[in-house]
């Protein structure tokens, strides 16, 4: 079957196994890896996307249902070249170590930077209470949100 | 495999009178895990994505109406938080917050998981389950609808359409036992309310017997209520805990409750 929808601000259109995900279909089929795939029900936040703006796991979407919807990812995070101030927060405060779970991250982060910009630790903790890395503690993690936060809440 | 995608309900019940043996899917928590680890191959699958009618909640006539399709994330919004709290606290320990976004009431009703984290505080509102098919509707309390682990008393050409509860407006809580705070199956929970307008107590308890099951008492039996509520269980062992472990964590639970509840 077809699915039509919006990735990243752009129309697009993909023939897909009606059974599978909006993740396989994001990396398989749109060309879009920054999602990973790692535990596939909803444990690890490595596959976060935003669903018309709303924080999911993507591979508890089936990719049917995302028709006609629009699909934020990780690689559309970054506007004009520019990294998305989560992305540089992440790099800045040394946040990345394999690098696997960061695409999930930073979505969380940047839709909880959306609704609070100056998050607590324990709001950070909590929304970003889905999202496994396994190289290293979080408390990287937690500084490069609060940092991008407030950079955030700082600029005009 | 085919996808239909029925945009209201008639449709939906149409098809669901027409394909006996399809999978209905709504925010896919549950039935998702299933397709992507190849459990489950259904022939058809009716997403109700687009069905408006299972969407949001509304106060109706003093009761308070929960569509099928409402999200953890919104039963934890403070206008429902107040009229059903012990469902808002529940439903922040379900999963994560991608998980709250997608994860619905009507799924936790559907899978009719022992561990279904919405029951218990379902269950102590005296909810009643409506469901409806092509011949009309029916109702019937959710202690009736929970009929075992994973069985529940939907017919194969039905969709529930919601769940109907008066509330109480009274003392309630939600506690929960895992090994964290998020991302946690419940190794067993209770939901409790201190009902002085009946002067009653009632708790229901998950993951702590084959259904999430309710118990009652006067409110003078309060000394013994825990004791009661962990006899009422019959939890098994199994990878999250033990019976025994149940047994004593619901009893403790419940104390807690109770002092949470009546100051």
């Amino acid at each position: 079957m077809k699915v039509a929808l919006t990735v990243n601000g752009e129309a697009r259109e993909a023939t897909i196994w009606p059974g599978e995900s909006l993740l396989v279909m994001l990396r398989d089929r749109l060309g879009l890896p920054g999602s990973k795939n790692a535990c596939e029900q909803g444990e690890c936040g490595s596959c976060a996307v935003l669903l018309d703006g709303e924080l999911v796991c993507s591979c508890l979407v089936l990719a049917a249902q995302a028709e006609g919807r629009a699909v934020v990812t990780v690689e559309g995070l970054a506007a004009n070249g520019e990294l998305h101030p989560v992305q540089r927060a992440f790099v800045e405060a040394g946040a990345v170590q394999c690098g696997f779970c960061t695409p999930g991250l930073v979505v969380a982060a940047a839709d909880l930077l959306d609704s609070n910009a100056t998050p607590t630790d324990d709001e950070i903790r909590e929304a970003l209470a889905g999202n496994l890395c396994r190289c290293t503690g979080y408390a990287k993690i937690i500084d490069a949100v609060k940092a991008a936060g407030t950079a955030a809440a700082g600029s005009p | 495999m085919d996808v239909l995608t029925p945009r209201t309900l008639d449709e939906a019940l149409r098809y669901r009178a027409e394909y006996p043996n399809a999978l209905p899917i709504q925010g896919g928590t549950d039935v998702m895990v299933d397709l992507n680890f190849d459990r489950a191959r259904p022939e058809t699958v009716i997403n109700l994505n687009a069905v408006r009618e299972l969407r949001s909640w509304r106060r109706d006539n003093g009761a308070v109406w929960l569509g099928a399709a409402l999200t953890y994330t919104e039963a934890m919004e403070s206008e429902l938080a107040a009229l059903v709290p012990a469902l808002a606290e529940a439903s922040r320990t379900v999963g994560s917050r991608p998980i709250r976004n997608r994860g619905t009431l009507g799924g936790n009703l559907g899978t009719a998981s022992p561990a279904g984290d919405a029951l218990p505080p379902l269950l102590i509102e005296e909810a009643e389950v409506a469901l409806a098919s092509v011949d009309g509707e029916r109702t019937l309390p959710l202690s009736e609808f929970l009929l075992g682990p994973k069985k529940n008393a939907l017919a194969t050409d039905e969709l529930i359409l919601g769940v109907r509860l008066t509330p109480s407006a009274q003392p309630q809580t939600f506690m929960k036992v895992g090994p964290r705070n998020a991302m946690v199956i419940a190794i067993c929970s209770v939901a409790l309310v201190a009902d002085r307008e009946r002067d009653e107590l009632r708790a229901a308890f998950g993951s702590a017997g084959p259904v999430a099951s309710l118990v009652t008492a006067p409110l003078g039996e309060r000394d013994a209520f825990a004791t009661a509520v962990a006899s009422a269980a019959s939890p098994i062992d199994d990878v999250r805990g033990t019976a025994a472990y149940r047994r004593h964590a619901l009893d403790v639970l419940v104390n807690r409750a109770i002092d949470r509840c009546l100051v």
